[in-house]
Protein backbone atom coordinates (compact mmCIF):
# COMPACT_ATOMS: atom_id res chain seq x y z
CA UNK A 1 0.00 0.00 0.00
CA UNK A 2 1.08 3.43 -0.67
CA UNK A 3 -0.46 6.51 1.71
CA UNK A 4 -0.44 9.76 0.00
CA UNK A 5 0.81 12.33 2.32
CA UNK A 6 0.69 15.30 -0.51
CA UNK A 7 -1.22 15.01 -3.75
CA UNK A 8 0.61 17.18 -5.62
CA UNK A 9 -1.08 19.96 -7.91
CA UNK A 10 -2.91 17.29 -9.42
CA UNK A 11 -2.25 14.04 -9.39
CA UNK A 12 -4.51 10.91 -10.80
CA UNK A 13 -4.10 7.58 -12.05
CA UNK A 14 -4.43 6.19 -15.66
CA UNK A 15 -3.53 3.37 -17.57
CA UNK A 16 -4.05 3.27 -21.66
CA UNK A 17 -7.56 4.80 -21.34
CA UNK A 18 -11.31 3.91 -21.69
CA UNK A 19 -11.80 2.05 -24.90
CA UNK A 20 -15.71 1.18 -26.64
CA UNK A 21 -17.59 3.39 -24.87
CA UNK A 22 -17.52 6.34 -27.13
CA UNK A 23 -21.14 5.49 -27.93
CA UNK A 24 -22.24 6.04 -24.96
CA UNK A 25 -20.71 9.59 -25.36
CA UNK A 26 -17.21 8.30 -22.44
CA UNK A 27 -14.20 9.97 -23.38
CA UNK A 28 -11.02 7.84 -23.73
CA UNK A 29 -9.39 9.56 -21.37
CA UNK A 30 -5.68 7.30 -20.51
CA UNK A 31 -1.86 8.91 -19.55
CA UNK A 32 -1.64 12.19 -21.27
CA UNK A 33 1.75 11.25 -22.73
CA UNK A 34 1.04 8.10 -23.56
CA UNK A 35 4.68 7.08 -24.49
CA UNK A 36 6.05 8.41 -21.33
CA UNK A 37 3.40 6.17 -19.22
CA UNK A 38 4.22 3.03 -21.28
CA UNK A 39 8.15 3.35 -20.93
CA UNK A 40 7.55 3.59 -17.34
CA UNK A 41 6.00 0.31 -17.13
CA UNK A 42 8.26 -1.53 -20.46
CA UNK A 43 10.98 -0.53 -17.51
CA UNK A 44 9.39 -2.51 -14.62
CA UNK A 45 8.52 -5.25 -16.80
CA UNK A 46 5.23 -4.28 -16.17
CA UNK A 47 1.81 -5.33 -18.73
CA UNK A 48 1.54 -2.77 -21.02
CA UNK A 49 -1.80 -1.48 -19.69
CA UNK A 50 -0.98 -1.70 -16.14
CA UNK A 51 -2.27 1.57 -14.21
CA UNK A 52 0.48 4.36 -13.19
CA UNK A 53 0.14 7.76 -11.32
CA UNK A 54 -0.21 11.16 -13.88
CA UNK A 55 1.45 13.89 -11.88
CA UNK A 56 0.80 17.24 -13.37
CA UNK A 57 3.89 20.45 -12.79
CA UNK A 58 4.38 19.58 -9.02
CA UNK A 59 4.97 15.89 -7.47
CA UNK A 60 3.01 14.67 -4.77
CA UNK A 61 4.31 13.01 -1.34
CA UNK A 62 4.24 9.53 -1.24
CA UNK A 63 4.29 6.93 1.93
CA UNK A 64 5.41 3.31 1.26
CA UNK A 65 4.00 0.54 3.83
CA UNK A 66 5.66 -2.40 1.58
CA UNK A 67 9.02 -3.23 -0.57
CA UNK A 68 8.49 -2.40 -4.19
CA UNK A 69 10.13 -1.02 -7.20
CA UNK A 70 9.04 1.81 -9.00
CA UNK A 71 9.95 3.68 -12.15
CA UNK A 72 9.73 7.25 -12.58
CA UNK A 73 9.65 8.50 -16.24
CA UNK A 74 8.10 11.91 -18.21
CA UNK A 75 9.09 15.37 -17.00
CA UNK A 76 11.62 15.82 -14.75
CA UNK A 77 10.41 16.82 -11.07
CA UNK A 78 13.37 16.63 -8.98
CA UNK A 79 12.15 13.40 -7.58
CA UNK A 80 14.24 12.41 -4.18
CA UNK A 81 13.82 8.87 -1.94
CA UNK A 82 13.78 10.03 1.63
CA UNK A 83 15.48 13.42 0.89
CA UNK A 84 17.77 11.93 -1.70
CA UNK A 85 18.46 12.77 -5.25
CA UNK A 86 17.03 10.05 -7.17
CA UNK A 87 16.65 9.61 -11.60
CA UNK A 88 13.93 9.49 -13.85
CA UNK A 89 14.00 6.29 -16.32
CA UNK A 90 15.95 4.11 -13.86
CA UNK A 91 14.23 0.98 -11.65
CA UNK A 92 14.37 2.46 -8.06
CA UNK A 93 13.91 -0.59 -5.09
CA UNK A 94 11.96 0.87 -2.64
CA UNK A 95 11.64 -0.18 1.11
CA UNK A 96 8.72 -0.14 3.39
CA UNK A 97 8.84 2.97 5.11
CA UNK A 98 10.28 5.26 2.25
CA UNK A 99 9.01 8.75 1.62
CA UNK A 100 9.25 9.81 -2.26
CA UNK A 101 8.91 13.45 -2.78
CA UNK A 102 9.79 15.92 -5.62
CA UNK A 103 11.25 19.11 -6.27
CA UNK A 104 11.68 21.75 -8.77
CA UNK A 105 10.39 21.26 -12.13
CA UNK A 106 13.47 20.71 -14.69
CA UNK A 107 11.43 20.11 -17.69
CA UNK A 108 8.35 18.33 -19.15
CA UNK A 109 4.56 19.27 -17.31
CA UNK A 110 3.55 15.27 -16.77
CA UNK A 111 5.45 12.96 -14.91
CA UNK A 112 4.51 9.40 -14.42
CA UNK A 113 5.15 6.85 -11.47
CA UNK A 114 4.67 3.22 -12.09
CA UNK A 115 4.83 0.45 -9.42
CA UNK A 116 5.79 -3.45 -9.68
CA UNK A 117 3.19 -5.10 -10.41
CA UNK A 118 0.64 -1.31 -11.03
CA UNK A 119 -1.64 0.45 -8.93
CA UNK A 120 -4.76 -1.57 -7.70
CA UNK A 121 -7.96 1.02 -8.14
CA UNK A 122 -11.14 0.15 -9.34
CA UNK A 123 -11.98 -0.72 -13.00
CA UNK A 124 -14.97 1.45 -14.65
CA UNK A 125 -15.85 0.02 -18.04
CA UNK A 126 -12.57 -2.18 -18.82
CA UNK A 127 -10.36 0.73 -17.25
CA UNK A 128 -8.77 2.55 -14.45
CA UNK A 129 -8.39 5.67 -16.23
CA UNK A 130 -9.45 8.66 -13.26
CA UNK A 131 -12.39 10.54 -15.15
CA UNK A 132 -14.89 12.80 -13.30
CA UNK A 133 -18.86 11.10 -13.42
CA UNK A 134 -17.12 7.90 -13.91
CA UNK A 135 -14.76 6.76 -11.38
CA UNK A 136 -15.36 7.60 -7.88
CA UNK A 137 -12.76 10.21 -7.97
CA UNK A 138 -10.97 12.08 -10.69
CA UNK A 139 -7.66 13.27 -8.76
CA UNK A 140 -5.89 11.90 -5.90
CA UNK A 141 -6.27 13.92 -2.33
CA UNK A 142 -4.31 13.83 0.66
CA UNK A 143 -4.60 10.54 3.02
CA UNK A 144 -5.89 8.02 -0.28
CA UNK A 145 -4.23 5.09 0.67
CA UNK A 146 -3.65 3.38 -2.73
CA UNK A 147 -3.75 -0.61 -3.50
CA UNK A 148 -0.68 -1.55 -5.75
CA UNK A 149 0.22 -5.33 -7.50
CA UNK A 150 2.71 -8.15 -6.82
CA UNK A 151 5.85 -7.94 -8.35
CA UNK A 152 5.73 -10.63 -10.65
CA UNK A 153 9.59 -11.31 -10.14
CA UNK A 154 12.25 -9.21 -7.94
CA UNK A 155 14.76 -6.98 -9.92
CA UNK A 156 17.96 -5.45 -8.76
CA UNK A 157 17.80 -1.83 -8.89
CA UNK A 158 21.42 -0.31 -10.49
CA UNK A 159 22.27 3.06 -11.09
CA UNK A 160 21.99 2.48 -14.99
CA UNK A 161 19.21 5.19 -15.93
CA UNK A 162 17.97 4.71 -19.48
CA UNK A 163 18.99 7.43 -21.84
CA UNK A 164 15.54 9.12 -23.18
CA UNK A 165 15.58 10.94 -26.14
CA UNK A 166 15.18 14.60 -24.32
CA UNK A 167 14.34 15.91 -27.72
CA UNK A 168 10.46 15.20 -27.01
CA UNK A 169 10.64 17.75 -24.57
CA UNK A 170 12.17 20.40 -26.36
CA UNK A 171 11.00 19.79 -29.88
CA UNK A 172 8.58 22.79 -31.43
CA UNK A 173 7.54 20.81 -34.30
CA UNK A 174 4.12 19.48 -33.55
CA UNK A 175 3.31 17.37 -36.57
CA UNK A 176 -0.20 17.19 -37.72
CA UNK A 177 -2.87 16.12 -40.74
CA UNK A 178 -5.30 17.93 -42.60
CA UNK A 179 -8.58 17.71 -40.92
CA UNK A 180 -11.59 17.30 -42.24
CA UNK A 181 -12.80 20.97 -42.65
CA UNK A 182 -8.68 22.08 -43.51
CA UNK A 183 -10.31 22.57 -47.10
CA UNK A 184 -12.63 24.93 -46.23
CA UNK A 185 -10.05 27.80 -45.03
CA UNK A 186 -8.75 30.06 -47.31
CA UNK A 187 -4.99 29.57 -48.80
CA UNK A 188 -3.80 32.07 -46.51
CA UNK A 189 -4.94 30.65 -43.56
CA UNK A 190 -3.91 27.31 -44.44
CA UNK A 191 -0.63 28.82 -45.18
CA UNK A 192 -1.02 30.98 -41.77
CA UNK A 193 -1.23 27.75 -39.99
CA UNK A 194 1.70 26.41 -40.95
CA UNK A 195 3.65 29.66 -40.64
CA UNK A 196 2.85 31.37 -37.77
CA UNK A 197 4.10 30.11 -34.23
CA UNK A 198 1.42 29.32 -31.76
CA UNK A 199 1.44 29.23 -28.21
CA UNK A 200 -0.78 27.18 -24.88
CA UNK A 201 -2.72 29.92 -23.35
CA UNK A 202 -3.55 29.43 -19.62
CA UNK A 203 -7.20 27.63 -20.32
CA UNK A 204 -5.12 23.62 -20.57
CA UNK A 205 -6.56 20.83 -19.05
CA UNK A 206 -6.60 17.31 -20.06
CA UNK A 207 -9.39 17.78 -22.20
CA UNK A 208 -8.45 20.48 -24.32
CA UNK A 209 -5.62 23.21 -24.90
CA UNK A 210 -6.96 26.67 -25.89
CA UNK A 211 -4.30 28.23 -28.25
CA UNK A 212 -3.40 31.72 -27.16
CA UNK A 213 -3.21 33.59 -30.77
CA UNK A 214 -6.50 34.43 -32.34
CA UNK A 215 -6.89 32.98 -35.66
CA UNK A 216 -9.56 34.68 -37.67
CA UNK A 217 -12.05 32.46 -38.78
CA UNK A 218 -14.82 32.42 -41.49
CA UNK A 219 -15.82 28.99 -41.37
CA UNK A 220 -19.59 28.29 -40.01
CA UNK A 221 -20.19 26.17 -37.16
CA UNK A 222 -20.56 22.24 -38.90
CA UNK A 223 -23.63 19.60 -37.53
CA UNK A 224 -22.02 17.92 -34.30
CA UNK A 225 -19.66 15.51 -35.76
CA UNK A 226 -16.89 13.12 -34.19
CA UNK A 227 -13.73 14.37 -32.60
CA UNK A 228 -10.96 12.43 -30.94
CA UNK A 229 -7.75 13.57 -28.56
CA UNK A 230 -5.53 15.72 -31.19
CA UNK A 231 -8.27 17.09 -33.43
CA UNK A 232 -7.74 21.05 -33.75
CA UNK A 233 -10.80 22.88 -33.53
CA UNK A 234 -11.84 26.45 -34.76
CA UNK A 235 -13.80 28.08 -32.56
CA UNK A 236 -16.52 30.64 -34.24
CA UNK A 237 -14.67 33.50 -31.89
CA UNK A 238 -11.48 32.42 -33.61
CA UNK A 239 -9.53 30.39 -30.93
CA UNK A 240 -7.92 27.36 -32.14
CA UNK A 241 -8.59 24.25 -29.08
CA UNK A 242 -6.69 21.15 -29.77
CA UNK A 243 -8.18 18.16 -28.22
CA UNK A 244 -6.76 16.02 -25.49
CA UNK A 245 -7.10 12.61 -24.16
CA UNK A 246 -10.23 13.35 -21.57
CA UNK A 247 -12.22 15.23 -24.57
CA UNK A 248 -16.31 14.95 -25.23
CA UNK A 249 -16.71 12.48 -28.03
CA UNK A 250 -18.41 14.77 -30.61
CA UNK A 251 -17.90 18.79 -31.38
CA UNK A 252 -19.46 20.89 -33.66
CA UNK A 253 -16.79 23.02 -34.60
CA UNK A 254 -14.64 23.02 -38.02
CA UNK A 255 -12.03 20.55 -37.41
CA UNK A 256 -9.13 22.35 -39.22
CA UNK A 257 -6.17 19.75 -38.53
CA UNK A 258 -5.76 16.71 -36.82
CA UNK A 259 -2.23 15.88 -34.64
CA UNK A 260 0.02 12.78 -35.20
CA UNK A 261 -0.34 10.46 -32.26
CA UNK A 262 2.96 10.45 -30.65
CA UNK A 263 2.72 14.72 -31.39
CA UNK A 264 -0.68 14.35 -28.92
CA UNK A 265 2.11 12.95 -26.40
CA UNK A 266 4.71 15.99 -26.90
CA UNK A 267 2.15 18.75 -26.61
CA UNK A 268 0.81 17.16 -23.57
CA UNK A 269 4.29 17.82 -21.68
CA UNK A 270 3.68 22.14 -22.77
CA UNK A 271 2.30 24.35 -20.27
CA UNK A 272 1.47 27.38 -20.45
CA UNK A 273 3.23 29.49 -22.40
CA UNK A 274 5.58 26.93 -24.37
CA UNK A 275 5.54 27.95 -28.19
CA UNK A 276 5.65 25.66 -30.93
CA UNK A 277 4.82 25.65 -34.54
CA UNK A 278 2.50 22.98 -36.87
CA UNK A 279 4.35 21.04 -38.91
CA UNK A 280 3.15 18.67 -41.88
CA UNK A 281 3.45 15.13 -41.23
CA UNK A 282 5.46 12.79 -43.47
CA UNK B 1 -32.36 1.49 -51.49
CA UNK B 2 -31.44 5.14 -52.31
CA UNK B 3 -27.50 5.23 -52.38
CA UNK B 4 -26.27 8.22 -51.16
CA UNK B 5 -23.21 10.04 -52.45
CA UNK B 6 -20.30 9.18 -49.58
CA UNK B 7 -17.19 11.31 -48.70
CA UNK B 8 -14.13 9.09 -47.56
CA UNK B 9 -11.15 10.89 -46.05
CA UNK B 10 -8.47 9.82 -43.70
CA UNK B 11 -8.78 11.52 -40.24
CA UNK B 12 -5.23 11.53 -38.74
CA UNK B 13 -3.01 8.55 -39.23
CA UNK B 14 -5.23 5.49 -37.71
CA UNK B 15 -9.09 6.88 -38.79
CA UNK B 16 -11.10 7.50 -42.13
CA UNK B 17 -14.17 9.49 -41.90
CA UNK B 18 -17.41 8.59 -44.13
CA UNK B 19 -19.73 11.49 -44.72
CA UNK B 20 -23.56 11.82 -45.82
CA UNK B 21 -24.49 15.01 -47.14
CA UNK B 22 -24.14 17.77 -44.75
CA UNK B 23 -27.75 17.75 -43.15
CA UNK B 24 -30.21 15.85 -39.97
CA UNK B 25 -32.29 14.12 -42.01
CA UNK B 26 -33.68 10.27 -40.89
CA UNK B 27 -33.37 8.33 -43.90
CA UNK B 28 -29.69 9.58 -43.38
CA UNK B 29 -29.47 7.98 -39.88
CA UNK B 30 -31.22 4.96 -41.32
CA UNK B 31 -28.64 4.68 -43.78
CA UNK B 32 -25.71 5.73 -41.83
CA UNK B 33 -26.76 2.52 -38.73
CA UNK B 34 -27.03 0.19 -41.60
CA UNK B 35 -23.28 0.60 -43.36
CA UNK B 36 -21.97 1.20 -39.70
CA UNK B 37 -23.39 -2.32 -38.90
CA UNK B 38 -22.26 -3.86 -41.95
CA UNK B 39 -18.64 -2.31 -40.74
CA UNK B 40 -19.27 -3.66 -36.85
CA UNK B 41 -20.04 -7.35 -38.33
CA UNK B 42 -17.32 -7.55 -41.27
CA UNK B 43 -14.63 -7.99 -38.75
CA UNK B 44 -12.00 -5.59 -40.58
CA UNK B 45 -8.22 -6.43 -40.02
CA UNK B 46 -6.55 -4.45 -37.45
CA UNK B 47 -10.36 -2.61 -36.94
CA UNK B 48 -10.74 -1.20 -33.09
CA UNK B 49 -14.31 1.01 -32.49
CA UNK B 50 -16.39 2.04 -35.45
CA UNK B 51 -18.59 5.61 -34.01
CA UNK B 52 -20.76 7.30 -35.63
CA UNK B 53 -22.55 10.94 -35.04
CA UNK B 54 -25.90 12.99 -37.14
CA UNK B 55 -23.89 12.53 -40.63
CA UNK B 56 -20.59 10.35 -40.39
CA UNK B 57 -19.14 7.35 -39.17
CA UNK B 58 -15.70 7.42 -38.09
CA UNK B 59 -14.13 4.11 -38.60
CA UNK B 60 -10.86 3.58 -36.11
CA UNK B 61 -8.07 1.26 -36.39
CA UNK B 62 -5.29 0.24 -33.77
CA UNK B 63 -2.38 1.40 -35.90
CA UNK B 64 -1.72 3.81 -38.69
CA UNK B 65 -2.99 2.58 -42.07
CA UNK B 66 -0.29 1.40 -44.20
CA UNK B 67 -2.97 1.68 -47.44
CA UNK B 68 -5.58 4.30 -46.67
CA UNK B 69 -6.56 4.28 -50.61
CA UNK B 70 -7.41 0.28 -50.19
CA UNK B 71 -9.09 0.58 -46.86
CA UNK B 72 -11.53 3.34 -48.30
CA UNK B 73 -12.00 1.08 -51.75
CA UNK B 74 -12.89 -1.61 -49.49
CA UNK B 75 -15.62 0.32 -47.55
CA UNK B 76 -17.02 1.54 -50.40
CA UNK B 77 -17.43 -2.10 -51.69
CA UNK B 78 -19.18 -2.91 -48.28
CA UNK B 79 -21.14 0.20 -48.48
CA UNK B 80 -22.73 -1.05 -52.15
CA UNK B 81 -23.16 -4.33 -50.67
CA UNK B 82 -25.02 -3.53 -47.34
CA UNK B 83 -28.47 -4.77 -47.14
CA UNK B 84 -31.66 -3.15 -45.41
CA UNK B 85 -32.82 -6.59 -43.94
CA UNK B 86 -29.72 -6.48 -41.28
CA UNK B 87 -31.81 -4.16 -38.68
CA UNK B 88 -31.18 -4.70 -35.32
CA UNK B 89 -34.80 -4.11 -33.41
CA UNK B 90 -34.86 -0.72 -32.19
CA UNK B 91 -37.01 0.27 -29.15
CA UNK B 92 -39.76 3.16 -28.04
CA UNK B 93 -39.42 4.93 -24.82
CA UNK B 94 -41.50 6.67 -23.11
CA UNK B 95 -39.97 8.99 -20.64
CA UNK B 96 -41.49 10.92 -18.00
CA UNK B 97 -40.75 14.69 -17.77
CA UNK B 98 -41.97 16.68 -14.46
CA UNK B 99 -42.82 20.62 -16.70
CA UNK B 100 -43.80 22.46 -13.44
CA UNK B 101 -42.14 25.68 -12.52
CA UNK B 102 -39.85 24.16 -9.78
CA UNK B 103 -37.52 22.63 -12.62
CA UNK B 104 -38.71 24.35 -15.46
CA UNK B 105 -36.62 28.19 -15.07
CA UNK B 106 -36.94 29.30 -18.53
CA UNK B 107 -40.29 28.31 -19.37
CA UNK B 108 -42.10 31.41 -18.43
CA UNK B 109 -39.37 33.02 -20.82
CA UNK B 110 -39.89 30.74 -23.75
CA UNK B 111 -43.50 31.01 -23.55
CA UNK B 112 -43.61 35.16 -23.55
CA UNK B 113 -40.87 34.93 -26.23
CA UNK B 114 -42.74 32.36 -28.48
CA UNK B 115 -45.90 33.58 -27.69
CA UNK B 116 -47.31 30.06 -26.78
CA UNK B 117 -48.79 29.40 -23.50
CA UNK B 118 -47.12 26.49 -21.13
CA UNK B 119 -49.17 24.17 -21.51
CA UNK B 120 -49.07 24.77 -25.23
CA UNK B 121 -45.20 24.47 -25.12
CA UNK B 122 -45.55 20.78 -23.23
CA UNK B 123 -48.10 19.68 -25.26
CA UNK B 124 -45.90 20.53 -28.24
CA UNK B 125 -42.52 19.25 -26.73
CA UNK B 126 -44.46 15.93 -25.75
CA UNK B 127 -46.78 15.24 -28.51
CA UNK B 128 -43.26 14.79 -30.71
CA UNK B 129 -41.34 11.36 -31.14
CA UNK B 130 -37.94 11.86 -31.59
CA UNK B 131 -35.25 9.98 -33.11
CA UNK B 132 -32.27 8.69 -31.01
CA UNK B 133 -29.26 10.05 -33.45
CA UNK B 134 -26.21 9.25 -31.85
CA UNK B 135 -25.16 9.57 -27.91
CA UNK B 136 -22.43 12.57 -27.32
CA UNK B 137 -20.99 16.01 -25.35
CA UNK B 138 -21.70 14.20 -22.15
CA UNK B 139 -21.93 10.14 -21.15
CA UNK B 140 -25.56 9.18 -21.75
CA UNK B 141 -26.20 12.67 -23.67
CA UNK B 142 -28.91 11.41 -26.38
CA UNK B 143 -28.82 13.66 -29.24
CA UNK B 144 -32.84 13.90 -30.58
CA UNK B 145 -34.10 15.11 -33.71
CA UNK B 146 -38.03 16.37 -34.38
CA UNK B 147 -38.40 18.57 -32.40
CA UNK B 148 -41.10 21.08 -33.69
CA UNK B 149 -40.28 24.20 -35.20
CA UNK B 150 -41.98 26.16 -32.98
CA UNK B 151 -40.40 25.36 -30.44
CA UNK B 152 -36.52 26.18 -32.08
CA UNK B 153 -35.41 28.31 -29.16
CA UNK B 154 -31.82 29.97 -29.42
CA UNK B 155 -29.24 28.76 -26.45
CA UNK B 156 -28.85 31.23 -23.64
CA UNK B 157 -25.85 34.00 -23.70
CA UNK B 158 -24.48 32.89 -20.55
CA UNK B 159 -24.68 29.11 -20.31
CA UNK B 160 -25.58 28.30 -16.38
CA UNK B 161 -22.54 26.69 -14.81
CA UNK B 162 -24.66 24.32 -13.12
CA UNK B 163 -27.35 22.67 -14.64
CA UNK B 164 -29.04 19.48 -12.20
CA UNK B 165 -29.15 16.12 -13.61
CA UNK B 166 -32.05 15.52 -15.12
CA UNK B 167 -33.08 18.25 -16.51
CA UNK B 168 -34.70 18.46 -20.15
CA UNK B 169 -33.94 21.27 -22.33
CA UNK B 170 -33.94 22.94 -25.63
CA UNK B 171 -31.20 24.12 -27.32
CA UNK B 172 -31.50 25.64 -31.11
CA UNK B 173 -33.31 22.95 -32.91
CA UNK B 174 -32.43 20.97 -30.38
CA UNK B 175 -34.15 18.93 -27.22
CA UNK B 176 -32.12 17.11 -25.14
CA UNK B 177 -31.88 15.86 -21.04
CA UNK B 178 -28.77 16.11 -19.12
CA UNK B 179 -27.95 13.11 -18.00
CA UNK B 180 -25.75 14.55 -15.37
CA UNK B 181 -25.43 18.06 -13.66
CA UNK B 182 -22.70 19.81 -15.98
CA UNK B 183 -22.47 23.56 -17.06
CA UNK B 184 -24.92 24.13 -20.14
CA UNK B 185 -26.85 26.85 -22.32
CA UNK B 186 -29.84 25.15 -23.81
CA UNK B 187 -33.12 26.71 -21.88
CA UNK B 188 -34.63 24.51 -19.45
CA UNK B 189 -38.62 23.27 -19.64
CA UNK B 190 -38.78 20.29 -17.11
CA UNK B 191 -36.62 17.54 -15.45
CA UNK B 192 -36.67 13.77 -15.77
CA UNK B 193 -36.57 11.40 -13.07
CA UNK B 194 -34.92 8.81 -15.12
CA UNK B 195 -31.18 7.74 -14.87
CA UNK B 196 -29.57 8.39 -18.56
CA UNK B 197 -26.27 7.07 -17.57
CA UNK B 198 -25.50 4.21 -14.95
CA UNK B 199 -21.60 3.13 -14.74
CA UNK B 200 -22.24 0.08 -12.98
CA UNK B 201 -24.50 -1.15 -15.90
CA UNK B 202 -23.07 -3.33 -18.91
CA UNK B 203 -25.21 -0.97 -21.13
CA UNK B 204 -24.93 2.32 -19.31
CA UNK B 205 -27.67 3.96 -21.45
CA UNK B 206 -31.01 2.20 -21.93
CA UNK B 207 -31.47 3.96 -25.35
CA UNK B 208 -29.16 3.61 -28.51
CA UNK B 209 -28.82 5.48 -32.11
CA UNK B 210 -31.98 4.42 -34.02
CA UNK B 211 -34.32 4.11 -31.06
CA UNK B 212 -37.41 6.58 -30.49
CA UNK B 213 -37.93 8.99 -27.75
CA UNK B 214 -41.41 10.43 -26.39
CA UNK B 215 -41.69 12.26 -23.61
CA UNK B 216 -45.14 12.03 -21.03
CA UNK B 217 -45.61 14.62 -18.75
CA UNK B 218 -45.94 13.67 -14.48
CA UNK B 219 -46.99 15.53 -11.96
CA UNK B 220 -43.97 16.51 -9.00
CA UNK B 221 -45.50 14.04 -7.04
CA UNK B 222 -45.78 11.37 -9.42
CA UNK B 223 -42.15 12.70 -10.07
CA UNK B 224 -41.14 12.20 -6.72
CA UNK B 225 -42.56 8.60 -6.44
CA UNK B 226 -40.59 7.67 -10.09
CA UNK B 227 -37.51 9.10 -8.70
CA UNK B 228 -37.37 6.63 -5.52
CA UNK B 229 -37.81 4.17 -7.50
CA UNK B 230 -35.19 4.57 -9.72
CA UNK B 231 -32.87 5.12 -6.67
CA UNK B 232 -33.24 2.44 -5.52
CA UNK B 233 -32.60 0.67 -8.98
CA UNK B 234 -36.60 -0.88 -8.87
CA UNK B 235 -37.69 1.57 -11.62
CA UNK B 236 -39.02 -0.29 -14.84
CA UNK B 237 -38.90 2.55 -17.93
CA UNK B 238 -41.93 1.72 -20.68
CA UNK B 239 -41.05 0.72 -23.59
CA UNK B 240 -41.43 -1.12 -26.76
CA UNK B 241 -40.17 -2.90 -30.12
CA UNK B 242 -40.94 -0.49 -32.89
CA UNK B 243 -42.38 -3.04 -35.73
CA UNK B 244 -41.67 -1.57 -39.49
Amino acid sequence: MIKMLKPGFFTCIQDLGRMNYQEYGVPYSGAMDRYSAQLSNALLNNKVEAAVLEVTMTGPELFFNSDTCICITGADLSPLLNAENIKNNQLIQIKKGDVLSFGRLKYGFRAYIAVSGGFQSEIVMQSRSMYKGITKDFRLSKGDELQIGKATKSMQASNAALKINRAQFKTMSIEVFKGPEFDQLSKAQQKQLFSQEFSVSKNHSRMAYQLKEPFNNSLQAIITSLVMPGTVQLTPSGSLIVLLRDCQTTGGYPRVLQLKESAVDILAQKFTGSRFRFVPAN
Amino acid sequence: MKDFKLNYKPFGDRSILIEWPSEIDSSILNDLLLFKSAIVNQSIKGLVEVKSAYNSILVIYNIAIDDVYGEIKHLKALYSERVSTIKSANRHWRIPVCYEDVFALDLEAMSVQTKLSKTEIIALHSEAVYSVYFIGFLPGFLYLGGLDKKLHFQRKATPRLHVKKGAVAIGGSQTGVYPNESPGGWNIIGNSPISFFDVSKKEPCFAEAGDKIQFYEVSKSEYDGIKTLVEAGIYQLESEVIDD
